[in-house]
């Protein structure tokens, strides 16, 4: 007996992501490769009118070009590169936490710094394809509008997954070093949603701090951006050059990002092993022995207490509150900024508490709802399964109410009247999310979260478009009023026919 | 109020799936009594069990726990009723005291004497140096004694377990079989399945063979033996002679 060789390895981890894709695809149910296709190929087609809205304008774009164009296509493709930093750095995570074949292959003769190396490709080639199809849209329609010279936008595309992927490897193997197995999946998914979200963020503080708006170009465009940013033949314009048709530029960024990976494989493979073994779930967390007696409390209550330790112990919405929070940042500095102005510079801040409000809930719901560990227990404990639905309902508003409502108490004190339609907003917001999640709920470990969106694709379009339809609502509420009523009437119909197809009529 | 002298009644309990699971199934089980439950790969015991504790709604039958008609009265059958699995269901994210609180709290347990008798639960069971431990990092055995003190802690007087021993090791399940003896000396009535006949044999004062969802042999030990016309028969050799020689299922 031989062992295995490495292409034998990566064909079996081709088959691996393919299914793992495909699975993603058909939300796990029967084989339908036709239909899914069509779904993607429809979904992508759709992709290119908000592509046209975000990037048409810069499709007409010639080199040389202007300081402020320069500014605003890196800071683009900054973004950009840390959204897939952002989704390698979960992907790497998972592959040293929820892979269950890494037992066998690590008890097999096969050479570890070769399956490890295969691996850590694997991950990048992942990375960079859903990079490449995220970017189709876009870059389809700068070729559209602009010419054949904006496909380099693809190797660029090709650089930074591939870059991401390396940094992504190389963060996470560091925060092993440095945090321990325990803690690194947490501050890693931390890391993570902070990444994806905290450069827009940024931008969006800096413009209201500078220039009391929300839009994140009025600082990219302003003169004062612009006299601090270097030359045009700055390495840090490469990316945007090459972008634009710059062959010569577009050799050597991809050079560099694969002798990155390269690099990162050589030295981190060998030791890849030991720190997926490091992280196998015998890892310990103990708490502190406590003298305090057990107090079981009331029925409801216990169940409350459950879902509370839970949920502050999850580290998936522990990252994703944070992220929440983030998003709010720049709402409640503009909150901060306008106080005295009236409601009229405030009132884009409904919308977005709305819909955070909204997304909040239909993941904490389904957490409580739908994520039971325990499901033959509590199916088994004397009380009425009403009972049981309603307390974890009550756990999902209890934490809805405070993560929003210093933010809606605030904004009172400055728009009462906006305030109170946001409240509103809010409240019908969260329980539409949640009724959606009780409506299509499923049997399903808490650690099946990632996969949530696949399980019931009606349940997760009807989720975001109702916290679109509500947040829209609350925006046109006091400046339309009408248009305000058709907006909430067709979230309301958008509600009834979820409702009428769920599962739970049946 | 008299005392049901059944812990546990079927009439006629029927579930069909894509083929008939449990076949108008009738057992009683008396009160005090360590019932053991066998039946090959697939005869309907877990189906069986999962109607009793109020998992799955029965096609047709009744369940009647102490008395109590579960299927109008589901509360009340719940609340002197424990059910384990053999797939530890536990939350990854409490510590094995946190989660029995958890189960106390679910069935209404007085707070006086809980903490007490949840710690004396889980050093009984080998988990004292565990019980300030979360579970994330436990093995299957001890996911599974963790299972097994949740099922205890609340007092139940109707113990279903099913293949309660699977992934423990000797010394455990020595433990656990200690345990639900002490319970059943107390007054309290065990129903198990398992594929350890050995078990049975030792611990069970009447055993039932289902086949096919069908009740096709119960009695004590020796009463399986006089049935089977063999008086030094091991329950192994009894037990194949009678799965093999039953119908197939419907």
């Amino acid at each position: 007996m031989t062992s295995p060789g490495t292409m034998w390895f990566a064909r079996h981890e081709t088959r691996l992501a393919w299914r793992e894709l495909a699975g993603m695809l058909t939300a796990g149910r029967r084989w339908r490769p036709r239909s899914a296709t069509v779904m993607v190929i429809a979904f992508v087609i759709f992709l290119h009118l908000p592509a046209y809205a975000v990037v048409g304008r810069f499709a007409d774009v010639r080199t040389p070009i202007d300081k402020p164009t320069l500014i605003v296509m890196t800071a683009s493709i900054l973004l950009a590169w840390a959204l897939i930093l952002s989704q390698a750095i979960e992907s790497v995570t998972r592959v040293f936490y929820a892979r269950a074949d890494l037992d066998l292959i690590m008890s097999s003769p096969a050479v570890l710094t070769n399956v490890f190396s295969v691996r850590i490709a694997a991950i990048a080639l992942t990375v960079t394809v859903m990079a490449m199809l995220l970017a189709t849209p876009f870059v389809d329609v700068l070729v559209a509008c602009g010419g054949a010279r904006w496909f380099a936008a693809y190797p660029v595309v090709i650089t930074m997954g591939l870059s991401a992927s390396a940094v992504a490897i190389a963060v996470t193997v560091s925060l092993f070093r440095l945090c321990g197995p325990a803690r690194t999946r947490l501050v890693a998914q931390i890391i993570s949603a902070i990444t994806g979200a905290g450069f827009v963020i940024a931008l969006q503080v800096a413009a209201i701090l500078s220039y009391g708006t929300l839009s994140r170009f009025a600082v990219l465009t302003s003169d004062a951006a612009a006299a601090i940013a270097p030359d045009a033949g700055s390495l840090l314009w490469w990316p945007a050059r090459a972008m634009l048709g710059e062959e010569l530029l577009l050799a050597p960024l991809l050079a560099c990002s694969l002798v990155l990976l390269g690099v990162t494989m050589a030295v981190l493979s060998p030791r890849f092993g030991n720190y997926v073994a490091a992280a196998s779930p015998k890892q310990v967390m103990r708490a502190a022995p406590s003298a305090r007696k057990l107090r079981p409390g009331t029925r409801r209550g216990a169940l409350r207490r459950k879902e509370f330790k839970l949920l502050w112990r999850d580290p998936w919405l522990v990252s994703q509150t944070l992220m929440q929070l983030l998003y709010l940042l720049p709402p409640a500095l503009m909150l901060w900024r306008s106080f005295g102005d009236g409601p009229g510079a405030l009132i884009v801040l409904a919308p977005v508490i709305v819909m955070a409000a909204g997304q909040l809930s239909g993941g904490l719901a389904w957490l409580t709802i739908s994520g039971e560990d325990a499901a033959d227990l509590v199916a088994t404990a004397p009380l009425p399964g009403r009972s049981l639905i309603s307390a974890k309902i009550e756990v999902v508003l209890i934490v809805i109410a405070v993560v929003f409502a210093p933010l809606i108490a605030a904004l009172a004190w400055a728009a009462p009247n906006l305030a109170a339609v946001t409240a509103l907003a809010t409240i019908i917001a969260a329980a539409s999310a949640t009724s959606i999640q009780l409506w299509f709920r499923v049997q399903a470990r808490r650690s099946q979260f990632r996969r949530r969106q696949t399980s019931s694709r009606i349940a997760t379009f009807a989720e975001a478009f109702s916290s679109i339809g509500w947040a829209a609502t609350a925006a046109l509420a006091l400046v339309v009023p009408t248009a305000a009523a058709i907006a909430a009437a067709l979230t309301a119909t958008l509600m009834a026919l979820t409702w009428k197809i769920s599962p739970v009529r049946d | 109020m008299q005392q049901p002298t059944s812990a546990l009644e079927l009439r006629g309990l029927t579930k069909r799936f894509d083929r008939l699971a449990v076949d108008a199934l009738d057992l009683t089980v008396r009160v005090g009594e360590f019932y053991a439950l066998l039946g090959a790969n697939g005869a309907g015991k877990t189906t069986t069990l999962r109607m009793v504790a109020g998992l799955l709604r029965p096609d047709e039958g009744s369940v009647t726990v102490l008395g109590i008609d579960a299927l109008r009265d589901p509360v009340g059958a719940k609340q002197v009723t424990a059910w384990v699995s053999d797939e530890p269901m536990i939350y990854d994210k409490l510590t094995p005291l946190e989660y029995l609180e958890f189960v106390a709290g679910l069935w209404g347990c007085v707070a006086e004497g809980i903490d007490r008798s949840a710690r004396d639960l889980l050093a009984s069971l080998g988990l004292a140096a565990h019980m300030h431990e979360r579970c994330e990092g436990f093995s299957k055995g001890m996911r599974q004694k963790v299972a097994l003190a949740g099922a205890l802690v609340h007092d139940p007087r109707l113990i279903i377990l099913d293949e309660p021993l699977t992934g423990l090791d000797a010394v455990s399940a020595r433990h656990v079989k200690g345990l639900l003896q002490a319970r059943v000396q107390a007054g309290c009535t065990v129903i198990m399945t398992t594929h350890i006949l050995e078990v049975a044999e030792r611990m069970a004062d009447r055993i039932g063979v289902i086949s096919a969802g069908k009740l096709i042999a119960e009695g004590t030990l020796d009463e399986l033996r006089r049935q089977n016309g063999q008086s030094d028969t091991s329950l192994e050799d009894m037990f194949v002679a009678l799965v093999e020689s039953a119908p197939a299922a419907a």
